[in-house]
């Protein structure tokens, strides 16, 4: 009995064994038979997930840059449940607050007036500078969630979170003051970071009473004060655009050592004649000296020696023609260096004369990858953002936009900026207790009347070692590079190192 | 206290809708028929308490009657119809009834929200629509003619394109409707259909030559050239990608599908550099900023409309839809997103996913091979469909202007999908009497 069942369960088992296998068989036939099937499920299931996926990336990556639009009217709805939250200085004074009167009235108050105007910007007919690019985060609430949730069921407004800027008030007010009466524009930077620590730009306006004077702000395009210099402005670089030269001859050449030149005080091509400023002449020259004098008559003859491609190559290298990492409203640097242009457009252009404009901001982006070993840092306004109580929402962290040279074209620039202020035109920064290194620059441009008048320009930083500060500054019209701007950021340093 | 409830609703919402969603797919787990029929009819309940939740939160803060009648009228429709198919026709697919009343309902909520008044007029349509569809099932029973009625469809449908093309009304620079009175009618949501019968009727036969494909192409290509004339491009899209597929299927022949979708590319680089309006719609697609003033307009207000509701939405009736030009029509997806969430967005496109595949389960398990491609060409219609909507409204694509099937408003559009629905329906009670034939036969073996 027991043997026969033993034989089938054995039998039972080998039955199972062939049913299955024919199942599988079967199932095989089938998946043959419906692959086209199959194939189209897989396609419209594939389509239908990747647009779910998208809706995914949407949400997570795009939706900020989206809703921030300053085509978006659906910002304003906020309007009604939220208070707009302020802007603040990193030294944590106001710099844009709400006030809201007895009848619920809100009046947007800008403390400091005119000396923030264009970086901070202002809330009327539009938004501008912070105002518009931090709008998102001031319109939204990070309020106690509690006191929240009551206020919306009461209807009752919340209050808007804070932005915390870099910029600061002090570095703001000195630059602001040092600069004067002159039109132009002032950018201090932190190279290690990123951060921007002041910004101005003049001539300015006061944010306050923008939407009352509007339509004279707006019509007035000789002085267009609305403009923000520090990264709208079109400006010749002068001088301090023999960095972009000294790289493309660093880069040809592999050093400067081989470099030698013998200045006459002045040099002609083609019937063009460049002279050295002021009339001087320098004589036998090396590299360093060169760069320290400013000498133009040798990087004339270099930039001849380089060609116009090369120095084109460099400058866009540097960002010049490309998008910039600035998140405010900016003009993109333009260079257009053709040999076709002959002899005298390349000898100009050699010295940042010509075509070539630039914005300060730029310029001091240049510097700052010079001082932080080749690497730029993306530049950025908004440290972190808080809610009223000021617990942190989001903070910005630093992060480095591109290696714009290798590290030793960076330590090789950084010597000859510093030159300029040991033995050259800016020794009036030497004999500080901090060290400090830069390039003057004197950009030649046609005034509204007609007559040659010279842009007041200075790039350079401070603590050369390990620096700290970067300042790139503008004066309009206001003459050589050492005569204006070097004392504006010699004062920006005095007040960062000695209070 | 209105905006705590509006707040609530709105994870309500979002948790029915989830749980809707989990069980289209959770269905097909249950082997048992005693199960299945729980979880759909627990569906449908979801589908009620949706309705109740949403039509709720939007009378209490609009205040309008014509939201308790869309309201009132809804219930009573999703009851009765799900009771008549459930005594008439027993076999038919639950699931696919199921899907048909939520998306209705959430094209419903919409329309009750932004417009109630075509909330009303889209309500009396679906009305007409269903009570026409619920002879459709019989009529697939009984017409055995009908796949010898191919030139018929071939004729009738070009004609009815190519009027369009002639009188057409011009709607933002594509000709899609004609009107007749004060009807407005939209001809190409039922070619659709009619295509569908003439490629089946082409390709059913094993015993087609490639002449036979080369002919039937043409007709398709006609049809196509015919949309693009008219510039109705999310048209001519489905239609050429319906009829690829349907080739494909029916031939078994992976090349036909390559070489489909591959002439579709190249059409589709030749119609960008021959038209303008092509053009248009790619550069608003690609930097739709650049074009803020005219053709950016809409689809930035849409991204806008998306952005504003995140993942949770702002709530119903508390965002602001109607900044959208011609939102109800084109833009329902957008208007979803900024009320309801993406989240709820996405279960909505997953519903649809589930509703094509269902249709091609049902394809699939049809023995006769017009039947068979009839319902596959129809769900492949659909889904496309969706796809081109949903993408073009949110930017993955570019817009081809074409509405989302049963909750974009649009009387033609709703019509047309019910009366195609009511098509697969018909096509899969019809594969149940052959089960059942099947059996019988087997039995008396």
């Amino acid at each position: 009995m027991r043997n026969l069942n033993g034989k089938k369960k054995k039998y039972e088992k080998q039955l199972r064994k062939e049913e299955a296998l024919q199942k599988k068989k079967q199932k095989k036939a089938k998946r043959r038979k419906n692959r086209e099937y199959t194939i189209v499920s897989y396609f419209f299931v594939l389509i239908f997930v990747s647009l779910i996926g998208y809706m995914a990336y949407f949400n997570i990556w795009e939706r900020d840059a989206i809703t921030s639009s300053p085509y978006n009217s659906r910002q304003n709805q906020a309007e009604d449940r939220i208070v707009r939250g302020s802007i603040l200085s990193s030294d944590g004074q106001a710099l844009a607050y709400t006030q809201v009167d007895d009848q619920g009235n809100e009046t947007r108050i800008y403390p400091y007036g005119n000396m923030f105007a264009h970086v901070v910007g202002y809330e009327a007919n539009g938004r501008n500078g912070l105002e518009s690019l931090a709008n998102s985060s001031l319109m939204s609430t990070h309020h106690e969630y509690v006191d929240r949730l009551k206020n919306e069921i009461l209807e009752l407004k919340n209050p808007g979170d804070n932005v915390v800027t870099t910029l600061n008030t002090r570095l703001q007010e000195v630059a602001y003051n040092a600069l004067g009466g002159y039109n132009g524009a002032v950018v201090v930077m932190d190279p290690k970071t990123g951060a921007v620590l002041a910004s101005v730009s003049k001539p300015d306006f006061d944010p306050n009473t923008v939407e009352a004077n509007w339509d004279s702000l707006v019509n007035d395009s000789t002085n267009s004060s609305l403009l923000n210099r520090a990264t709208q402005g079109a400006y010749p670089p002068g001088s301090i655009f023999k960095i972009v030269t000294a790289l493309t001859y660093l880069r040809e050449h592999g050093t400067l050592d081989d470099f030698s030149y013998n200045c006459t005080g002045s040099i002609t091509q083609e019937g063009h004649t460049i002279p050295c400023i002021y009339g001087e002449v320098h004589g036998q020259v090396d590299f360093t000296t060169a760069f320290a004098e400013s000498c133009n008559t040798a990087f004339v003859q270099m930039g001849l020696d380089l060609g116009a491609d090369a120095i084109q190559e460099t400058a866009e290298d540097l960002l010049f023609n490309q998008e910039l990492p600035i998140s405010l409203d900016y003009r993109k640097s333009t260079i257009d260096l053709k040999e076709s242009e002959g002899i005298p457009f390349l000898m100009q252009s050699s010295i940042g004369q010509g075509t070539t404009l630039v914005s300060p901001m730029h310029m001091a982006m240049i510097v700052s990858a010079i001082a932080n070993g080749g690497e730029l840092m993306e530049p950025y306004y908004i440290d972190h953002v808080e809610n009223d109580a000021g617990d942190v929402v989001k903070t910005t962290s630093p992060s480095t936009y591109k290696e714009l040279m290798s590290e030793s074209e960076a330590e090789t620039l950084k010597n000859l900026m510093a030159e300029v202020v040991n033995s050259g035109t800016g020794t009036q920064l030497s004999g500080e207790s901090y060290s400090a290194a830069g390039k003057t620059g004197s950009a030649e441009y046609e005034g509204s009347d007609g007559s040659i008048q010279t842009h007041s320009w200075f790039v350079g930083f401070s603590n050369v070692e390990d620096p700290d500060l970067v300042v790139a500054v503008i004066a309009e019209g206001a003459g050589t590079g050492s005569k204006v701007a070097l004392p504006i950021a010699h004062e920006i340093f005095n007040a960062y190192y000695y209070g | 206290m209105l905006n705590i409830i509006v707040e609530i609703s709105k994870y309500l919402i979002l948790i029915i809708m989830l749980l809707y969603t989990l069980e289209s797919f959770w269905v097909f787990r249950y082997e048992e028929d005693y199960d299945q029929r729980y979880v759909l009819r627990n569906q449908l309940l979801l589908i009620i308490f949706l309705d109740f939740t949403a039509f709720l939160v939007i009378f209490l803060q609009t205040e309008e009657l014509k939201v308790l009648y869309i309201f009132g009228t809804l219930i009573l429709y999703l009851v009765i119809v799900q009771a008549l198919y459930r005594v008439f026709y027993k076999t038919s697919s639950i699931l696919l009834l199921n899907h048909m009343c939520m998306l209705l309902s959430v094209g419903f909520i919409m329309l009750a929200r932004l417009d109630p008044d075509s909330g009303l007029r889209q309500m009396a349509i679906a009305v007409a629509a269903t009570v026409l569809a619920m002879v459709i099932p019989v009529m697939i029973r009984k017409m055995y003619f009908l796949k010898k009625l191919t030139w018929l469809y071939a004729v009738v449908g070009f004609l009815m394109l190519l009027v369009v093309l002639v009188v057409g009304s011009n709607v933002n620079g594509a000709k899609i409707n004609i009107n007749i009175g004060s009807f407005t009618f939209q001809p190409s949501e039922f070619v659709k259909i009619i295509f569908v019968f003439f490629v089946a009727s082409r390709l059913y036969k094993k015993s087609a030559t490639f002449r036979d494909h080369v002919i039937t192409t043409a007709v398709a290509a006609a049809y196509v050239l015919v949309l693009v004339l008219s510039r109705d491009l999310g048209s001519a899209v489905v239609f050429f990608i319906t009829y690829v597929v349907m080739l494909y299927v029916a031939t078994k022949k992976p090349v036909y599908l390559l070489a489909g979708l591959g002439s579709g590319c190249g059409a589709a680089v030749i119609a960008y550099f021959l038209f303008s309006h092509v053009r248009q719609r790619v550069v608003a697609w690609s930097d739709p900023f650049s074009v803020w003033e005219t053709s950016g307009y809409q689809i930035l207000q849409g991204l806008f409309a998306i952005g504003a509701g995140g993942w949770f939405g702002v709530g119903l009736c508390k965002g602001s839809p109607e900044l959208i030009p011609f939102v109800q029509q084109d833009y329902m997806f957008a208007a979803i997103c900024e009320e309801l969430g993406s989240l709820f967005a996405i279960c909505m496109i997953l519903v649809c996913m589930s509703m094509f595949l269902l249709v091609v389960n049902i394809s699939l398990r049809i023995k006769k091979r017009f039947y068979k491609l009839i319902a596959l060409g129809l769900g492949t219609e659909y889904a496309f469909q969706v796809f081109l909507t949903i993408g073009g409204v949110s930017k993955f694509i570019p817009m081809t202007g074409i509405t989302l099937p049963l909750v974009s408003y649009g009387g033609s559009s709703v019509l047309a999908t019910i009366i195609m629905l009511a098509i697969i329906q018909g096509l899969y009670i019809l594969r149940e009497d052959e089960d059942e034939e099947f059996e019988r036969q087997k039995e008396k073996i």
